[in-house]
């Protein structure tokens, strides 16, 4: 290779990086030089090998979980600006009003008596979180099928309770499959009903206490609803409205 | 159920971020692997520095105000890389200048000869040239950057990123010749 032209341009007519006039110059050019030709034959096989051979290497499981696990941590920790000392005094009390808030907000948490609310919002959050993760494409569903009787005993020898597994089709809600998630470290079981174009999750899982008249609410635009029957505690979440919600809590709860 | 008012909004907002995070940043988890395993040529390493980066960007994600969020975060797997090699294997920084004299550690002609397939010698070939010849191939041509990108990532005018490249494929294009010929030159011993 010693065409100037060739340590120069090629890569970036390669790479689709010259304007249209420098990319037609450079073709002019190929023509009348064999070192270019040569050259840049060279790399483009290079290049189709590179792309052959399967280099890219892909984020391991584990450390997806572990990120998604840090979560708290990094929250715990994020609060704060960087540099404070390099901000304008309104943002510096706007940080002392942050680490207000933020003392508050552990405050709040281990006050007794209100655990029990802030255990709730923290439920409902992990609940949302997971209902928009498993929006992501290919996480909604393990075992897909709108008939009960192949999904019911996909959760068989998976987990340890048997979750109710109904099919509302002729209700309008049609079960579309199920899958297994962990929410707050806690294994659960989720049936995947559609409703519409909507996707609703129900979240299952065995609980001692008694049951509960349901409760309800809203987060981040999504509605959920949830309550304990028959040894189950069951969290419903999904963007169609509360009264399609709660529809299929009543038929659930039947 | 009666949240109190501080609670509940402190908590919305975090979710808000989160969600925002999940949605704009964890999709380009791969992309930060992947950058991460090239520079420091091993997946172990690579699997603590991303995750390290990840929290990093975590941290800093209120700072980042729109634009081209893979190009964000990879500037901070890149940074998180080097600061690390710094600590840990500082050689291979220096030997930047020398690479002609000093080739990256266990990477010869030979070794990519014996390569079993086209992956592994490729593999090898890579893992042999300089990290910054190594991160502008990855980008370009694993990670699909435009050189606008790079200049981004790598904080390089996008001239310097042309010739970078240019320089790269050089290396590695006699890194694999020289292979071939290690090879044809045992093939001939052998007959």
């Amino acid at each position: 290779m010693s065409c100037e032209l060739t340590q120069s341009v090629l890569d970036g007519y390669l790479d689709g990086e010259l304007d249209a006039a420098r990319s037609a110059d450079f073709e002019r050019h190929l023509i009348s030089c064999p070192q270019c030709a040569s050259a840049l034959e060279k790399q483009e096989a290079l290049r189709t090998s590179i792309q052959q051979a399967g280099l890219y290497e892909r984020a391991p499981s584990t450390l997806r979980r572990k990120i998604e696990s840090q979560y708290g941590v990094a929250r715990a920790v994020t609060p704060m600006p960087v540099k404070v000392g390099v901000l304008p005094s309104s943002w510096r009390w706007l940080a002392v009003a942050a680490a207000f808030f933020l003392a508050l907000f552990f405050g709040w948490r281990f006050l007794p008596g209100l655990g029990a609310n802030r255990a709730q919002i923290e439920l409902t959050s992990a609940i949302v979180d997971a209902h928009l993760r498993s929006l992501q494409p290919g996480h909604l569903e393990d075992v897909v099928s709108t008939d009960q009787h192949t999904v019911k005993p996909w959760f068989d020898g998976k987990i340890n309770f048997a979750p109710p597994v109904h099919d509302f089709a002729g209700d309008g809600f049609p079960l579309e499959g199920g899958r297994l998630d962990v929410v707050e470290g806690r294994e659960v079981a989720v049936l995947v009903y559609g409703r519409r174009k909507h996707v609703i999750n129900v979240f299952v899982w065995p609980m001692d206490e008694p049951d509960t008249s349901p409760q309800s609410g809203s987060q981040l635009g999504y509605n959920w609803v949830c309550w304990r029957r028959a040894g189950m505690e069951l969290y419903a979440v999904s963007d169609v409205s509360p009264t399609d919600l709660d529809a299929l809590r009543k038929r659930l709860s039947e | 159920m009666s949240p109190g008012v501080e609670g509940e909004e402190l908590d919305v907002l975090d979710s808000q971020e989160r969600v925002r995070f999940e949605q704009l940043v964890l999709p380009h988890l791969d992309a930060a692997f992947n950058l991460a395993r090239w520079i420091l040529r091993g997946r172990n390493d690579a699997e603590d520095v991303a995750q390290e980066a990840m929290l990093r960007a975590l941290r800093f994600f209120r700072g980042f105000h729109g634009g081209d969020v893979r190009a964000w975060l990879l500037q901070i797997v890149r940074n998180s890389c080097y600061t690390w090699l710094e600590k840990n294997r500082p050689m291979e920084l220096s030997t930047e200048f020398d690479e002609e004299l000093y080739p990256q550690p266990g990477v010869t002609p030979e070794s990519l000869a014996i390569a079993g397939d086209n992956r592994e010698r490729l593999t090898r070939a890579l893992e042999g040239l300089p990290p910054r010849s190594r991160e502008v191939l990855v980008l370009r041509e694993l990670e699909g950057c435009s050189y606008k990108e790079i200049a981004a990532i790598t904080s390089m005018p996008i001239g310097t990123v042309m010739s970078a490249l240019a320089r790269a494929r050089q290396r590695l294009e006699r890194a694999l010749t020289q292979a071939s010929a290690a090879r044809n030159q045992e093939a001939n011993r052998e007959l």
